[in-house]
Parts: structure tokens; C-alpha cells; sequence
């Protein structure tokens, strides 16, 4: 029965060669074509990521923990604060505490260019239906790809290390700030644009007046799934050369080694609880008096409380 | 004097055959008949309008009349299918986007409904918008909006959000936005509607009291007939787009152009929207006060009305006398003796309902001139007889509305 219905099967003929041409297509014309832009792509994120491990790794234990404290404590309130504490005390007494600096430098890399790529191509794609339309067929296929595929081509292009680790990290985390910075400001009250548009402000007064101060909310939403997204690639990075807390899960995973792997684990966890915490608290003007400015977050990180309001008025 | 604000011809399409719309519009087709053929909405259906400075033109239909649209082509927030648009002389429809932005930093602002207030600035921050998209310093621009927002009655306010106002304090900074750059068109897209009424009945006295102070020529919108006849110098009624009529209050209640104008004033008491003006007249003898009553009396029944007024030699108003008083006077008394002072005056706009008691005195209301010389006079007898006309309208176009 299954011989007799074979013949409807493709394979019973031959083979296509897929795997061939896209063997070819990478390695035959885009590593030799494309790998001095590649490699040039890869300079920025370099320099930053080296800045950022260097500065964290350079500050001691207390400084850092006190900071995170703070941070946490001004945006996500006493109990998350305390959270930090506890979790930076523990990273440290297992021992991880430079590899954490190391995959934190990573994953705010990644996420920096993912904000710096993302925030404006979420703009554009808000303002205009056809970059929406072309972007968001890209955008799905990002998130649907296991990031286990494009680790080769990343690889054969940029080789091993961290920096080929921070970029696979930024394909694989941008999709999200893109989807929400767009949605945040195509969600911006028609009305509030067009008073804009009445008194006369042109579009960068729009932009910069009313709907990326209201999509900010949106915006910071997208910002901490970015983040998150990223911190899950920390083991998937470490597979192509990338250090810190993946390369302690990695190294435990060959050695089966559990207490290893657990080591790392927990430290990608806590770091995790911690960065979702307080970038929640940035894009939550629950936890905070009014709506976010820069100003605002400035003055609630050194204590000074925002101009409150007096009771509110019944209509 | 050259119109303010003009329009001729203008149309708006929303849809896939805007020229096609129009073409049909111009040969008379109408609004369903278009949407059939071309599926296309004429929202503005040739309108034509002058308005003068510091008119206060109001516009006035039912939902889906095309009352937006056409006060969103005044700035151009809408663009305009076809049609001239002129603004000082200025054709608004040429202008480049510069051009088009100066237009709105400089000349025409905007009230909004839904008050379109920007929830993350604070009440200075939002009156002072359009200051700040300018490019006015800080200072300044903090100065000027404070100061719109004390006309306004709200200078308290000015580090408050707007979301912990009232919803007519709300509207006061919507105004207080728009008349902080000193505007010289102010356009109003039914600012009052979201409002409960007491507050807009404040909300109109004020914004007429605003309109003094600070100039302004008002397009103003609304589906509300007894605020149209409060601010309006002139009403446009609107219906599928077009204008029905436009005119005077009292010309609107007082001669309807159609059934549609008619049902929307029937609702009003038409006493208080008829002016001495509309039945005043110039034809009636004056009084000296040296007459004799005798000569008066005959003047009187010469005259055939209920009451005369007393003049001096420049012709200003010293008193009144009526037939009453004429009757039961010796003949040879001299009128100075006998009237009433002083005399009743009103203004050209005053609304019958406010002289009543002069009908009820029999007594004749002077309508001055700008020297306080008698100009016209209002007869009580007219002035009952045209309360009872238009009460007796009032009455049958309320029965004529329910048959
Ligand atoms: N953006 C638009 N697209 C299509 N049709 C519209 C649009 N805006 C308004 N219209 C139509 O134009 C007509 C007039 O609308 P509008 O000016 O909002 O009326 P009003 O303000 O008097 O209620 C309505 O039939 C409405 O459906
Ligand atoms: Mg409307």
C-alpha cells in the first residue's frame, strides 16, 4: 500500500538539490562577495561591546550592586530593590560574577543596536503601511527561524567570538521593539496628531511632541521583550564562541557537568528577573507619578519627587 | 471690505471617484445617487461663503452633514476636491507646505470636540503648543500662555494635567491653546458638544466676551440651534454637504428657507430670537412736549397705534405717552404733563421677549441712533401682535411637526 502510493512523493524521483543551492548561495557568492561589509558591520559592535565589558568589569562588586539597587528601587519599587540585592549577592558567592559582567555587556550591546535599529524602523513602518507591509513578513520570519539556522552563515561570515555571538543575539531580539515601537505610535489618538498638524507642526515636531512621548509606554514594553529575548540567547551564543554565563551552561552541558550548567542557569535567571523588573518599572507610569520624560526618570532616580497634582477635579 | 474668510465652489470627496462626484454634484445629482454610482462621499458640496472679520459665522447641521469636513478645509487639515478658498485675499489652495504652515502658526487656529488636549504636557505646556512649535523661547512662551489661560479663567491651573480637570475646564484650555497665538481665525469643530449644558451656556457667554477681547473672526460649528442662534452674527445651515440658508438669526427662525430649515427652528421660542429690529419702524409721528393732548390724540388715531413717543427739538427721547393716557387727559393739557418718563429704549438685536412689559404698558420702545436720537420705534400693538404671530407659528409648526 504505502510502495504503491509512493509514487506521489517527490522523493521517489530524485532529490532537489535545496541544501546545495543555499550551500552555494552562502558560501560561493555571499562570504565572498559580501564578507569585507560584513566584516565592517561588525567594527561598531565591537567597540561597544569591548567599552561595555571593560566598564563593568572594571567596577567592584559594591558599586555595581548599590547602582542595580538604586535603579531598581527608583523604577520597580522596595521589593524588586531588595530582590537585586539578594540576587547580586548570591551571583557573586557561586562565583559567576565576572562572567555575568561579560554576558550582560553582551545582552545591553545587543539590545542597544536593536533599539538603535529597531525604534526608527518601527517609526517608519508606523508612518508608511507599505514598510509596514514589506517589514512585517521579514519581522515573522525572524521570529520564526530557530536561531540554531542562521548561526552557520553568521559564523561563516563573521567567524567566532563574541561580537558573531551579539549579532545573532541582535537578529534574533530585534523583532519585538520594531513590532511595538510601530504599534505605539500608530496607537497615538488621531486627534492629538491632528492638533499637532493644526497649530502647524511638521512631522519631526509630531514625532517628537506627541507620539513618541505617548507610544513611550509601548516603546519601553518593547524594549524589555527585546531584552529578554536576549538574555535567551546567551546559551545559544556560546555555541558559536560567545563567553559568560551561556559558556559555564555550555561547558557544564559537555562535561555533564549539572551543578556547572545549574551555576550558570541560575545566574542567566536572576540577571533576567532583575532586567525585566526594572525596565517593566521604566514603561509602567503606574509605579510612577504622571507619564515618562527624561527628566522625570532623572529626578526619581535622585529622589526628588515630580510635581504632583492637587485632587482631581469631578466633572 | 474684502471677506476674511471666502469659499466658492468648494467640494469634498471621500472615495475612489472624487472628480467623477464632483462632476455628477455639478449637475445636480445628489449625495445617495453619487455614492451609488461612483461609490464616493460628497461630505462638502458646493459651498460658497464670505465671512467678514470678526464675524462670528456659525455653521450648523446634523451628524454626518459635512460640518468637519468643510471646517477642516478652511486649514487645509482636509484637502479640498475643488472649489477657491481665500483668506485675506490669500488663495489658500495654492500654498505650498511652507506657505500652508505659516497659515496655521500665524493666522487660523483650532478647537476640537474632544478637546485633543496633549495628556503628557501640562495645562501651560498645552495652551502654550503652538507657541512652542513656533519657536518661541520658553519664557515667553510660559508668559503669553498664562496669560491665555486667565482669560479663560484657569490661571490657576497651569501646572496641572489636563486629566485631572473638569471636562469644561478641559475645553477652556482647548480655547486658551487656540487664542494664545493671538489668532486671527478661530476654528471651532463643536467645541461645547462634549459638555453638559449649564456649562456651555457659561462656555458661550464666555467665548462671546473672549471674541471682544481678543478680535477674532469665529467659524464655528455645532448641531445645536439655540447655541447657533446665541453666537451666531450668521448661520449657515448645512444639510448633505451644501448650505440650505444662510443668514441672520432672525432670518433663519423668522423665514425658514425650507421644511429642513423649518424643522430644525421649530423647537424655538421665536420671542426670544425676533429683534425690535425686524417690526421696528421709522414712519411714526413724534410728539413735541409743548402740544396739546387734543393734537395728540388725533395723531394718534391718525397713526393707528396704541402709543407715541415725546421727542425734543434734536430728537432725542424724553418719555412716551399712550392712547390711555391721551383719553382720559383734559384736551387742552400739554403732553409734557401727561407722559410717561422716560421712554423706553432697546437695541436693533434686543428680542421681543425682553421688552414685554412695554406691550403690556402700551407704551412705544425708541430704537436710538448712534447720536441718542430716535431713529425707529416699536408700537405695542405691533409688538403684541408679532409675539402672537409668532407664538400662534410656534404653535402650528409644532402640530404641523407631530401630524
Ligand atoms: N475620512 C473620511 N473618509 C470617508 N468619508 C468620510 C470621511 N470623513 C467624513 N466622511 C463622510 O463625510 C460626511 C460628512 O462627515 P463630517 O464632516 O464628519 O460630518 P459632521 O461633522 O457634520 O458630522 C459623512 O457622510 C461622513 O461619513
Ligand atoms: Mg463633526
Amino acid at each position: 500500500m504505502t510502495d504503491f502510493l509512493s509514487w506521489l512523493s517527490p522523493s521517489h524521483y530524485g532529490r532537489l538539490p535545496f541544501a546545495d543551492w543555499v550551500q552555494w548561495l552562502v558560501r560561493d557568492w555571499l562570504v565572498p562577495n559580501f564578507r569585507p561589509a560584513f566584516q565592517a558591520m561588525q567594527w561598531p559592535v565591537d567597540q561597544v561591546l569591548r567599552g561595555l565589558e571593560a566598564a563593568l568589569l572594571a567596577i567592584p562588586f559594591p558599586v555595581f550592586t548599590l547602582v542595580l539597587l538604586l535603579l531598581a528601587w527608583r523604577f520597580a519599587g522596595r521589593g524588586v530593590a531588595l530582590f537585586t540585592l539578594v540576587a547580586m549577592l548570591f551571583i557573586d558567592a557561586i562565583g559567576v560574577w565576572a562572567e555575568t559582567m561579560t554576558t550582560l555587556a553582551m545582552i545591553l550591546t545587543a539590545v542597544f543596536f536593536c533599539a538603535i535599529a529597531g525604534i526608527p524602523l518601527g517609526i517608519w513602518s508606523a508612518r508608511s503601511d507599505r514598510v509596514a507591509a514589506t517589514l512585517r513578513p521579514v519581522l515573522d520570519i525572524m521570529q520564526t527561524i530557530p536561531p540554531f539556522v542562521y548561526l552557520v552563515p553568521i559564523v561563516m561570515l563573521f567567524g567566532v567570538g563574541m561580537v558573531p555571538g551579539v549579532i545573532a543575539t541582535i537578529i534574533f531580539a530585534l523583532p519585538p521593539i520594531i513590532r511595538l515601537t510601530s504599534l505605539g505610535i500608530r496607537q497615538v489618538s488621531e486627534e492629538l496628531v491632528e492638533a499637532a498638524i493644526a497649530f502647524g507642526a511638521t512631522q519631526r515636531q509630531i514625532l517628537f511632541d506627541v507620539q513618541i512621548p505617548l507610544a513611550m509606554r509601548t516603546i519601553m514594553a518593547g524594549l524589555n521583550q527585546t531584552l529578554m529575548l536576549a538574555l535567551s540567547m546567551a546559551v545559544i551564543g556560546a555555541l558559536i564562541g560567545a563567553g559568560g554565563l551561556g559558556l559555564t551552561v555550555y561547558t557544564g552541558l559537555g562535561r555533564l557537568d549539572v551543578g556547572r550548567a545549574a551555576v550558570g542557569g541560575v545566574g542567566i535567571v536572576l540577571i533576567a528577573i532583575v532586567l525585566d523588573r526594572i525596565t517593566q518599572g521604566l514603561g509602567d507610569p503606574s509605579l510612577r507619578d504622571g507619564t515618562w520624560t527624561f527628566s522625570g526618570s532623572v529626578r526619581r532616580l535622585l529622589g526628588l519627587a515630580p510635581p504632583r497634582m492637587q485632587e482631581k477635579l469631578g466633572t | 471690505m474684502p471677506a476674511k474668510l471666502s469659499m466658492q465652489g468648494l467640494y469634498k470627496v471621500f472615495g475612489p471617484a472624487p472628480e467623477e462626484a464632483v462632476e455628477l454634484a455639478r449637475g445636480g445629482s445628489d449625495k445617495d445617487e453619487i455614492y451609488r454610482r461612483t461609490g464616493s462621499v460628497v461630505a462638502v458640496n458646493n459651498v460658497n461663503l464670505e465671512v467678514a472679520a470678526r464675524e462670528i459665522f456659525v455653521v450648523m447641521g446634523l451628524s454626518g452633514s459635512g460640518k468637519s469636513t468643510l471646517v477642516r478645509c478652511i486649514n487645509r487639515l482636509i484637502e479640498p476636491t475643488s472649489g477657491q478658498l481665500l483668506i485675506d485675499g490669500q488663495d489658500v489652495l495654492q500654498a505650498d507646505e511652507e506657505g500652508l504652515r505659516q497659515l496655521r502658526l500665524n493666522k487660523v487656529s483650532m478647537v476640537f470636540q474632544h478637546f485633543a488636549l496633549f495628556p503628557h504636557r501640562t495645562v501651560a505646556e498645552n495652551a502654550a503648543y503652538g507657541l512652542k512649535v513656533r519657536g518661541v523661547g520658553a519664557a515667553e512662551r510660559r508668559a503669553k500662555a498664562v496669560e491665555a489661560l486667565e482669560a479663560v479663567g484657569l490661571g490657576a491651573w497651569a501646572d496641572a494635567l489636563p486629566a485631572n480637570l473638569s471636562g469644561g475646564m478641559q475645553q477652556r484650555v482647548g480655547l486658551a491653546r487656540a487664542l494664545a497665538v493671538d489668532p486671527e481665525i478661530l476654528l471651532m469643530d463643536e467645541p461645547f458638544s462634549a459638555l453638559d449644558p449649564l456649562i456651555r451656556r457659561d462656555m458661550q457667554n464666555e467665548l462671546l466676551a473672549l471674541q471682544e477681547r481678543y478680535a477674532a473672526t469665529i467659524v464655528f460649528i455645532t448641531h445645536d440651534l439655540h447655541e447657533a442662534l446665541t453666537l451666531g452674527s450668521r448661520i449657515a445651515i448645512m444639510r448633505d454637504g451644501a448650505f440650505m440658508q444662510v443668514g441672520p438669526p432672525e432670518e433663519i427662525v423668522g423665514a425658514p428657507a425650507d421644511d429642513y430649515v423649518a424643522n430644525f427652528t421649530k423647537e424655538v421660542d421665536r420671542s426670544r430670537v425676533i429683534t425690535l429690529g425686524r417690526i421696528a419702524r421709522r414712519d411714526r409721528p413724534l410728539l413735541a412736549p409743548s402740544e396739546e393732548a387734543a393734537a395728540a390724540s388725533r395723531k394718534l388715531q391718525d397713526a393707528e397705534v396704541q402709543g407715541l413717543l415725546v421727542a425734543d427739538s434734536n430728537g432725542k427721547p424724553l418719555g412716551s405717552v399712550s392712547a390711555t393716557a391721551l383719553l382720559g387727559a383734559d384736551p387742552a393739557a400739554k403732553v409734557e404733563d401727561i407722559m410717561e418718563r422716560p421712554a423706553l429704549t432697546g437695541e436693533r438685536d434686543t428680542p421681543l421677549a425682553a421688552v414685554l412689559e412695554a406691550g403690556a404698558l402700551g407704551a412705544p420702545v425708541a430704537l436710538l441712533d448712534n447720536q441718542g436720537r430716535i431713529d425707529a420705534s416699536v408700537d405695542p400693538g405691533d409688538l403684541l401682535s408679532a409675539l402672537a404671530a409668532a407664538r400662534a407659528e410656534d404653535q402650528n409648526l409644532r402640530v404641523g411637526g407631530t401630524a
